[in-house]
């Protein structure tokens, strides 16, 4: 098969770069553990109240720097939908859903995560400012898709 | 390679063609309600939900518009490029029409009714009524029916060309339908086991996030499906117009192939942000999505290498000279530059949507719906216009008129102008964190809601400007295209005739394995396997109880 020298060149060039990018991502994500939303736990999703953390839902302390926050995700709705988490702390969020599929977003940080009946979605995170923020839900649901919303107030 | 194909072949293309732009027509209106929708300057009567209009917008342009104007393409191209189709191929080809025009009328009469407001994306445990699935698994059934009908007719072309490499065209038909076959796996593997018992309630329960898992496996490479087709133009169609052969016929048949191989396994990266699946698998699919990234820098390669060949044999001088030599006149070629075009943004808005952990930024935002029309929207479906113009008129045997082709060229300027202001509006918006799939809604008019659509480009007028922008150029088209099909003069000369332009391919050294089908599939499967044995069979041994049914709507 015959290449062109230039395109040996270019090609040579997209591989070299495509290979940097790869890596730095994989560093990123096994160097200093920085994976997008997972959480391999399963749940039956019509014993989602009976089930803990589920059970209490809401802001719970484990330590002096880590809360867990446990959500329930229903059309339309969440609940608690007000909560209130210290600013600097590890917020770890274990959410769950008692219907249909839906997503937990915290609009302006890097919480986006899709809420699968059956799975628990968990996802850590520390806040660095504190504020109003808005949760709504992006993946579509039904009706009243675009209502589904709670807050999350982060303070001192 | 003869002018003209046959009457018969040239009828088949002409019904692919007119669903086509039936399902464009009304697609493209229900787009229009939508824009004025979200900015609350319509309010739809009761009987009809904002849901179910954009469950038929994507139906009737991501799936039906794009696969009849596909084959309609493939029927055409590889009847002149490898002969008139044989009675049997032309029968399965009527059958594989039928069939799927069948499931197209079910699976939108279910969505008109209201029974199947779940998105082309279906996702349980939202559940429509179970004849919508038989809609989408017939739609499926007729495309691979089609699908054997090209394969059988090259089979049989191969047959009497012992020890030849195949047209370009034909090859390149082939390696897509292949593409197609293997992707379907999954979708009719999740439809017929998973969703078709559980809609009619043979089972209680469905495995949720197994069946998302095999809806991407095949939603991903199904945009590969629409993007092929295009590709096709660009290495076959375009060389032609600018008057020079194709730039590597070796290259363009290796692209192709890599297609196949790295198209498959990554569907993951659609659920970067999902439970159940561990890191590892998702980064692994991750690194197999990127190495498309090889045949598409080929390709932008060999269609610059194109350009700049043909600028400079037309007397085009120094380093940008012979950019100023293309055929900018010719809207034939005109309409697919902007296409590739607008692949540049859109390539690169990939590359970061399946980047890892970035997908946490924009997973379901406004951004992604931005993405896929400057993907899908405008690259392929501008290519399919600039196919179009000159593939009715070929069919019809009528001229293309100097007014027909002025119009062309208002169509897709407005077309782009108002994709540039409809997409970068919701890239914007997407960035600030405004979700996708949503009616109006200002979240209780929150601050935060409010505050992203008062940019001087992410507001809702933008977005609603560029959306009858892309109306008024669809409507443009429809016009086009029913003037071509009907009302054009009839070609009385040979000479007056519409060419099908296909560039010159020479396959002189190319290395036959390029062609050894057999060894792509198994590699091809081999890759599929070791991406996804592990993690799906993980979704079924420590799959949780599963999910009733649910009518959200």
């Amino acid at each position: 098969m015959h290449f062109h020298r230039y395109e040996k060149i270019w090609l040579g060039f997209g591989i070299f770069s495509l290979v940097l990018f790869l890596s730095i991502v994989g560093v990123s994500a096994f160097g200093f553990n920085h994976h997008p939303t997972g959480g391999l736990d399963t749940i039956d999703p019509e014993k989602v109240e009976e089930t803990p953390p589920f059970d209490q839902p809401g802001v719970k302390r484990l330590d002096e720097n880590t809360y867990e926050v446990a959500i329930i995700a229903e059309a339309f709705g969440y609940s608690p939908n007000n909560i209130e988490v210290p600013v600097g702390k590890e917020i770890i969020f274990r959410v769950t859903s008692k219907d249909v599929t839906h997503s937990f977003s915290i609009i302006n940080t890097n919480v986006n995560m899709m809420v699968v009946p059956g799975q628990i979605s968990e996802k850590s995170y520390t806040f660095k400012k504190t504020g109003d923020f808005l949760i709504l839900c992006n993946e579509y649901c039904g009706t009243g898709h675009h209502y589904m919303q709670a807050e999350i107030k982060v303070v001192e | 390679m003869k002018a003209m194909i046959c009457k018969q072949d040239r009828k088949l293309a002409i019904y692919h063609i007119l669903i086509a732009y039936l399902a464009f027509l009304i697609g493209t209106f229900l787009g229009l309600l939508q824009v004025f929708i979200r900015n609350d300057g319509l309010e739809l009567p009761k009987w009809l939900d904002y849901y179910q209009v954009l469950t038929a917008h994507g139906v009737l342009l991501a799936l039906v518009f794009t696969t009849y104007f596909i084959f309609a393409f493939f029927i055409t191209g590889m009847s002149k490029t490898l002969g008139d189709f044989g009675p049997k191929a032309r029968l399965v080809l009527w059958l594989g029409f039928l069939v799927t025009t069948i499931g197209t009328v079910i699976a939108t009469f279910m969505i008109i009714i209201g029974e199947a407001s779940v998105l082309y994306t279906f996702y349980a445990p939202l559940q429509a009524n179970g004849w919508y699935y038989v809609g989408l698994a017939l739609f499926i059934v007729g495309t691979w029916l089609s699908g054997f009908a090209l394969v059988g007719h090259y089979v049989s072309w191969k047959k009497s060309n012992r020890k030849q490499l195949s047209p370009l065209f034909a090859f390149m038909t082939i390696s897509t339908i292949i593409l197609w076959k293997i992707a379907c796996l999954g979708v009719v593997a999740t439809v017929l086991f998973q969703f078709i018992p559980w809609a009619f309630g043979w089972v209680d329960t469905i495995n949720v996030e197994l069946s998302r898992s095999l809806f991407w496996y095949f939603g991903h490479p199904l945009v590969y499906f629409w993007l092929l087709p295009a590709y096709m133009a660009w290495y076959l169609v375009i060389p032609k117009l600018v008057g020079v052969e194709v730039f590597s016929d070796s290259l363009a048949r290796l692209a192709f192939i890599l297609f196949i191989l790295f198209s498959i396994p990554v569907g993951f990266h659609h659920q970067l942000v999902d439970p159940g699946i561990s890191s590892f698998w998702k980064f692994l699919q991750t690194s197999l999505t990127f190495m498309v990234i090889i045949p598409s820098l080929m390709t932008a390669f060999s269609l610059f290498g194109t350009f700049e060949r043909s600028g400079r044999r037309k007397g085009g001088r120094g380093l940008f000279g012979w950019f100023f030599k293309l055929p900018w006149k010719d809207v034939r070629f005109t309409s697919i530059f902007i296409a590739m075009f607008f692949f540049i943004p859109g390539g690169a808005g990939g590359i970061i949507n399946a980047s890892f952990q970035l997908n946490e930024l924009i997973h379901n935002t406004l951004w992604v719906v931005g993405h896929f029309h400057i993907t899908v929207g405008t690259p392929v479906t501008m290519t399919f216009m600039g196919i179009t113009f000159w593939l009715i008129p070929y069919l019809t045997g009528r001229k293309l008129t100097k007014t027909i082709q002025k119009l062309a060229f208002i169509q897709i300027i407005t077309w782009s102008i108002g994709m540039v202001l409809m997409s970068t509006a919701q890239h914007i918006l997407g960035l600030l964190g405004a979700p996708r799939r949503t009616a109006y809604s200002a979240y209780n008019n929150h601050p935060t809601a409010m505050e992203w659509f008062n940019g001087l480009i992410s507001n809702h007028i933008t977005m609603a400007i560029g959306g009858t922008i892309l109306f008024f150029s669809a409507m443009l088209l429809i016009f086009i295209v029913i003037y071509s099909l009907f009302l054009l003069p009839k070609a009385d000369s040979l000479g007056d005739r519409v060419e099908f332009p296909i560039a010159m391919s020479d396959n002189k050294d190319t290395p036959k394995f390029l062609e050894n089908w057999w060894l792509w599939i198994g590699i091809s499967f081999a890759l599929i396997a070791i991406a996804y044995t592990i993690p799906l069979m993980d979704l079924i041994q420590h799959a949780p109880p599963g999910s009733k049914g649910f009518k959200m709507w």
